[in-house]
């Protein structure tokens, strides 16, 4: 058995923060793992995205193209940017706050409004999300990738509640803790 | 214990497992955060510290070697180039304790202006070369590095790429070796002194060597036969071996570790167990190289693998498989989504520099660091970029032809104060010595900013933490003759055009200094956020010219500032004529 995750969205939204928490849950939970990101010129608005993979035995640190479990796409837009790696019954979680990039502003661009219209058609699998808002009505807009790791929980069933709590633990600084923990628990039980 | 390490973290942690007491290094993307995280976990145990370059790096961290202690060094590819005279010659004085000079390729220029394959340096320097595939290897093959370098007097290249140094992977940790820090060293002149009578017999001496080490590794822990359907044998190494296993799941593998000097004889035993013998190899064949020179019958290698750009599973299936093409699903999953390229943060102190310059449209010779993307639109204030401290010896390249030529042109170089403590002083003292009309700019941010913010000779702090003494560019500019030198603040958009204006009519070489800390700096407070006074505003877009991405046009036509995003540096402010541009808080 080998499961793909790709997360992905914009430099700023803490997703990396969320990718070291799966790859401490998959760990903990008893399984082979390895992830990969590039680091290195992506400045604050630029496109990141981190692979996972985990199971028996991984091999490849990134995903083959067109074999992800799921995609977790952190901004709207974004969430197209790698559905091609989607395996034909993948699930796709998307967060739909918008963050109008540069090439937008500027005029360049336009910004794609029909982003659950064109999955729609694709026949694709999907789930989403206002994470900036859940997370900003509760007091806390920083913690928004908590809230979507949170919303998406549901879709790792192997996990168990006492390992979520260990791996957010160990990489949420402690006086932040509580009020993630907390954002955490209150979206998983939905 | 058990932890998820990157190849990076891992390298660190196999340097402080193996009782490895000094780490040098100069920052460079992928390369950087192995020192960095012997700064953050092991500077108890490893003296650890950021040389000005490669080279001084590279020289630290043998001297420390040969003083008695088991030394590393690391660097970016394109960093070994610079240190690349001292690796030569390390080849034949040999090490005194293990030696390892860790190389980060970077595979496809993700952070980077060349992809060259650094296991050529150990078949051109004599130096044997390991290459781990995962992080568990990147520990292991750090501490067995040094048992090499050791045993057999050589010092080591560890060969990571991006995917290496940035992926994460399960490692077992072990406890450090307890060794005492003391000098360990005896003269030995036929050894250290490599005038020609002992350079001569020390080369000699290296080939036997490297002769025992090919021998050796037949046995040695860094290869793994894998014998499995014997129609095809593979023969890999590196991250390249993680990928062939997932394409060819059932096929006979030979995977090295020791990748220079490869064992000869392991590969013709491996040769006589398949029927038809592959080399998959990212990048340049260096494996095969090596088969081909022992005249060893190989089937399949580069005369069909590209020998550009990085590898991955699907790449290899469609090299592979005719019938498995990727490029239909990518054409139906193509959006024509907006991209988001790099671009300089808002609040940068370099962007008035650049909106200044493009708008001259001087020749601009610029250099490595985030104000490489000075050349983007809107800015478009640069022409050329090459290497490290390139930019002032271009520009006085240029300034000859000045000289020489009836039609006279502006020319300026631009640096970043950590690159120009790299590599810019020399072609500084060139400038003056041969009294060349360049005007050297150096922005000084007050930090190595592009790999991740680290500190240099110019920020006041080491590596380890400690305050340190800040390098005096103006003394320096002054001893080496610059006839003309001026400061002025990052964010004074117009002071900087009158200065650029100075001095690219002064006669004789200049030098402008300027200086705000980086935006993003730990400790560095910004102003309040600015607003766009839409009454005021007459849609002139001047302040889309400076290429802020807290600025932007919206669909109705009006131009407004994310409040979120401005760190209030009044760039705007000061290019926009019509007063539009305000305070959020007065």
């Amino acid at each position: 058995m080998v499961k793909n995750i790709l997360l992905n969205g914009v430099g700023g939204q803490g997703i990396l923060l969320v990718s070291e928490i799966l790859v401490e849950a998959f760990l903990l939970a008893g399984y082979d793992v390895k992830k990969n990101e590039i680091h290195g010129m992506s400045q604050r608005g630029g496109i990141v995205n981190s692979h996972i993979r985990y199971g028996d035995k991984i091999y490849s640190p990134t995903i083959p193209y067109g074999e992800a479990d799921i995609i977790i796409s952190f901004e709207y837009c974004e969430a197209l940017r790698f559905l091609g790696y989607l395996k034909n019954n993948g699930i796709i979680i998307f967060n739909t706050q918008k963050i109008i990039p540069i090439s937008v502003s500027t005029g360049k661009f336009n910004y794609p409004e029909n982003v659950e219209e064109i999955i729609q058609k694709l026949n694709i699998k999907y789930d989403k999300f206002d994470a900036f808002e859940y997370a900003k009505e509760f007091g806390l807009p920083k913690a928004s990738n908590i809230a979507l790791l949170a919303y998406s929980s549901k879709y790792f069933q192997e996990i168990d509640d006492f390992i979520w709590e260990k791996a957010l633990r160990k990489y949420i600084k402690e006086k932040y803790f509580e009020k993630n923990f907390e954002i955490f628990n209150n979206l998983r039980k939905k | 214990m058990k932890e998820v390490l990157s190849g990076n973290e891992a390298i660190a942690r196999g340097a402080f497992e193996a009782g490895c007491k000094v780490a040098m290094a100069y920052p460079g993307t992928p390369s950087t955060e192995i020192l960095q995280t012997i700064a953050d976990n092991y500077k108890e145990s490893i003296y650890c510290a950021w040389g000005s370059n490669e080279k001084t790096a590279f020289e630290t961290a043998l001297g420390s070697s040969i003083a008695g202690v088991r030394s590393l060094v690391a660097m970016k590819h394109v960093g070994l180039n610079v240190a690349a005279d001292p690796l030569f010659t390390a080849a034949y004085t040999g090490v005194g304790k293990g030696f390892i000079i860790i190389t980060a390729d970077d595979p496809s220029n993700h952070s980077s202006q060349n992809e060259q394959d650094n296991r050529w340096y150990g078949i051109h320097s004599k130096v044997p070369v390991l290459e781990p595939s995962d992080s568990q290897e990147c520990i292991d093959f750090v501490k067995y590095g040094f048992e090499l370098s050791e045993k057999f007097d050589v010092p080591v290249i560890i060969r990571l790429t991006t995917r290496v140094s940035h992926s994460k992977s399960i490692c077992n940790l072990s406890n450090p070796l307890k060794v005492e820090a003391n000098f360990d060293y005896k003269k030995n002149v036929r050894k250290y002194i490599m005038v020609p009578s002992h350079s001569n017999p020390q080369h000699v001496i290296l080939e036997k060597k490297l002769q025992e080490i090919s021998k050796w590794s037949r046995d040695s822990i860094f290869s793994k036969e894998e014998i499995l359907d014997t129609e095809i044998g593979i023969v890999t190494s590196g991250l390249t071996y993680q990928y062939v296993k997932e394409v060819f799941p059932n096929y006979s593998i030979l995977k090295l570790g020791l990748v220079y000097p490869v064992s000869i004889e392991k590969i013709k035993k491996f040769r006589d167990k398949v029927k038809k013998l592959y080399f998959i190899e990212e990048l340049e064949p260096i494996l095969e190289f090596q088969a081909r020179m022992a005249d060893i019958k190989i089937d399949l290698g580069k005369n069909k693998i590209p020998n550009y750009h990085e590898f991955s599973v699907e790449r290899l299936k469609s090299i592979f498989f005719e019938n498995i093409d990727f490029e239909d699903k990518e054409q139906k999953y193509n959006f024509n989504l907006p991209p988001r390229p790099p671009v300089l943060c808002a609040g940068c102190p370099h962007r008035a520099t650049f909106y200044n310059l493009g708008k001259k449209g001087y020749i601009v010779h610029g250099d490595i660091g985030c104000y490489t993307l000075g050349f983007a639109d809107p800015l478009n204030g640069m022409d050329t970029t090459i290497c490290m401290g390139a930019s002032i010896t271009m520009g006085n390249g240029f300034s000859i032809v000045n000289k020489l030529s009836s039609d006279k042109k502006k020319v300026i170089s631009i640096i970043g104060e950590s690159t120009f403590m790299h590599s810019g002083l020399t072609g500084t003292v060139d400038a003056a010595y041969n009294n060349l009309s360049n005007t050297i700019i150096v922005l000084d941010n007050s930090v190595t900013a592009m790999t991740g913010h680290q500190d240099n000779p110019m920020t006041g702090k080491t590596l380890m933490g400690e305050n340190a003494p800040i390098f005096d560019i103006k003394k320096f500019a002054e001893a080496a003759n610059i006839k003309k030198i001026d400061f002025v603040d990052g964010y004074y958009v117009k002071k900087i055009e009158e200065l650029i204006e100075e001095h690219v009519n002064f006669d004789g070489p200049s030098m402008i200094v300027v200086k705000k800390p980086c935006v993003l700096k730990k400790g560095v407070k910004t102003n309040p956020p600015l607003k766009i006074n839409q009454e005021k505003c007459k849609k002139c877009k001047m302040c889309l010219k400076i290429g802020c991405p807290a600025i932007s046009l919206t669909k109705e036509g009006n131009i407004v500032i994310d409040e979120t995003m401005c760190a209030g540096c009044t760039v705007c402010y000061q290019v926009c004529s019509f007063h539009a541009i305000e305070h959020t808080k007065n």
